[in-house]
């Protein structure tokens, strides 16, 4: 790696202070991409920004509107906290999906969104959740669904002078549920072929509303809007996900690389989705 | 540009220590360039194989994804601390007796990754130390004697308590 300066602010103003002096500083969560992106030569700094010693970026806190996530949070603190998991099972899941033990003890879910991946696990999850992301400057603070956060394959919203903060994620209501499912060739350690994050909430015999999203099919996380739209006031019964799967099937972009075609791809964006709201269905009936 | 090294005061297997690297060095590179720790061992650099693994206040980690400077203040443990003052530990003694290795290179990292686990959980089921162990890659032994090797030192360490 090039030679870099570090430093660890501990709270957000200081951090602005190093951001402004070093407009290509990089921020430095659990380092699983930055260090291996930089010793690659494909990411470059003269800064490296720790984020670690925030407190808002350290922040995991579950309130009665929601969760508040940390953007440097690692990804074993969110499975690792039994009350957190149990509010929010998928994101857990999620969290103990990506990588394997010693990446989750470093790596965090608003890094991997930072990231922008196309592939990110748990970006499909964060849009079907209605995570909103809270992007701080030192000129002041704005959101952003988790949706519009990924604009190209590893590029961001962020504009120079600012930093993810964290991610907020409602509380989710009785009766409803979220799922990823990913696709690999192996068991563990792999990066998706294709993956689909659903939520959905039924009220009484029919689902209320839905939400779909998809990885590794897109130049970014694919938000697909209509999927979810379509279940809305539909039975809560497997019957009624076909046309989800379908119209993830259709909003599916593929390239063909190493990991597969377009057309197995767009297959198994159809068999994800419709696997996903089966499980999400299945949950949901039971969370009163 | 100030292209001054970082001056880090940290614990290692249990002993304060303290070292001055570049902030690009990672804490593998610091473990064995600086301090001479060189039972840490460099596989793939990027985080997959798990060969490098520490623990940094008692989590395994990749120490080739962990920078030098950020062990400031942190506790390491590496290979070179799991011995205790009387002898092997129980882990390093079953894959000694199960013949858990081949090459070697590997095992430090599951040595202390399976540490990280059997210190959380005393008893594991042999998915979830395959689980666990995803992230530590060997290349000689099938894997299946590294399982039985935990699971050996699992049950060895138990009657130790007992």
């Amino acid at each position: 790696m090039k030679w870099f300066d570090y430093v660890a602010p501990r709270s957000l103003g200081e951090a602005f202070q190093h951001l402004a002096s070093h407009p290509g500083a990089r921020f430095l969560a659990g380092g699983t991409d930055l260090l291996v992106q930089m010793r690659a030569g494909r990411k470059e700094t003269d800064l490296v920004i720790d984020l670690k010693h925030i407190p808002e970026l350290m922040e995991l806190r579950d309130s009665p509107e929601g969760l508040t996530l940390g953007a440097a949070v690692p990804c074993c603190a969110i499975y690792g906290d039994s009350g957190i998991s149990r509010a929010y099972p998928a994101l857990a899941e999620v969290a103990n999906l990506i990588g394997g033990t010693q990446i989750q003890s470093r790596a965090s879910i608003g890094g991997n969104l930072a990231n922008a991946a196309p592939s990110a696990d748990s970006i499909p999850l964060l849009i079907a959740l209605g995570a909103v992301c809270r992007i701080a400057s030192a000129a002041g603070e704005r959101t952003m669904p988790a949706e519009e956060f990924c604009t190209a394959p590893g590029v961001n919203a962020l504009r120079s002078g600012e930093l993810l903060v964290s991610l907020h994620i409602p509380k989710p209501g009785p009766r409803s549920a979220a799922q990823y499912l990913r696709f690999i060739p192996r068991n563990e350690m792999d990066i998706a072929v294709a993956g689909a994050g659903v939520s959905l909430v039924l009220d009484n015999g029919t689902i209320r509303s839905a939400r779909v999203a998809l990885s590794s099919v897109a130049p970014t996380p694919l938000f697909v809007k209509a999927a979810g739209d379509a279940l809305a006031g539909r039975p809560a019964a497997k019957e009624s996900l076909g046309t989800a799967a379908e119209l993830a099937r259709e909003a599916a972009r593929p390239i063909t690389d190493m990991r597969g075609t377009p057309d197995y791809r767009r297959h198994l964006c159809a068999v994800l989705t419709r696997r996903a709201l089966e499980a999400a269905l299945a949950k949901a009936k039971e969370n009163n | 540009m100030p292209m001054a090294k970082v001056h880090v005061q940290t614990t290692i297997n249990g002993e304060a220590a303290d070292f001055l690297c570049e902030p690009r060095q990672s804490l593998l590179e610091c473990l064995r360039d600086i301090l001479t720790l060189t039972g840490t061992k460099e596989g793939c650099n990027d985080g997959n194989c798990g060969a490098c693994t520490v623990l940094l206040d008692g989590r395994a980690v990749t120490s080739c994804l962990v920078l030098g400077v950020e062990a400031e203040g942190r506790s390491i443990t590496t290979i070179e601390g799991i011995a205790g003052g009387s002898g092997l530990h129980p882990l390093q003694q079953a894959f000694l007796e199960d013949a858990a290795l081949q090459c070697g290179i590997c095992t430090p990292g599951f040595i202390v990754a399976a540490k990280a686990l059997l210190d959380q959980e005393p008893h594991p089921t042999e998915e979830r130390i395959r689980r666990y162990l995803a992230n530590n890659l060997c290349r000689c032994t099938g894997y299946d004697k590294i399982i039985r090797a935990i699971q050996h030192a699992a049950s060895q360490m138990e009657e130790a308590k007992a």
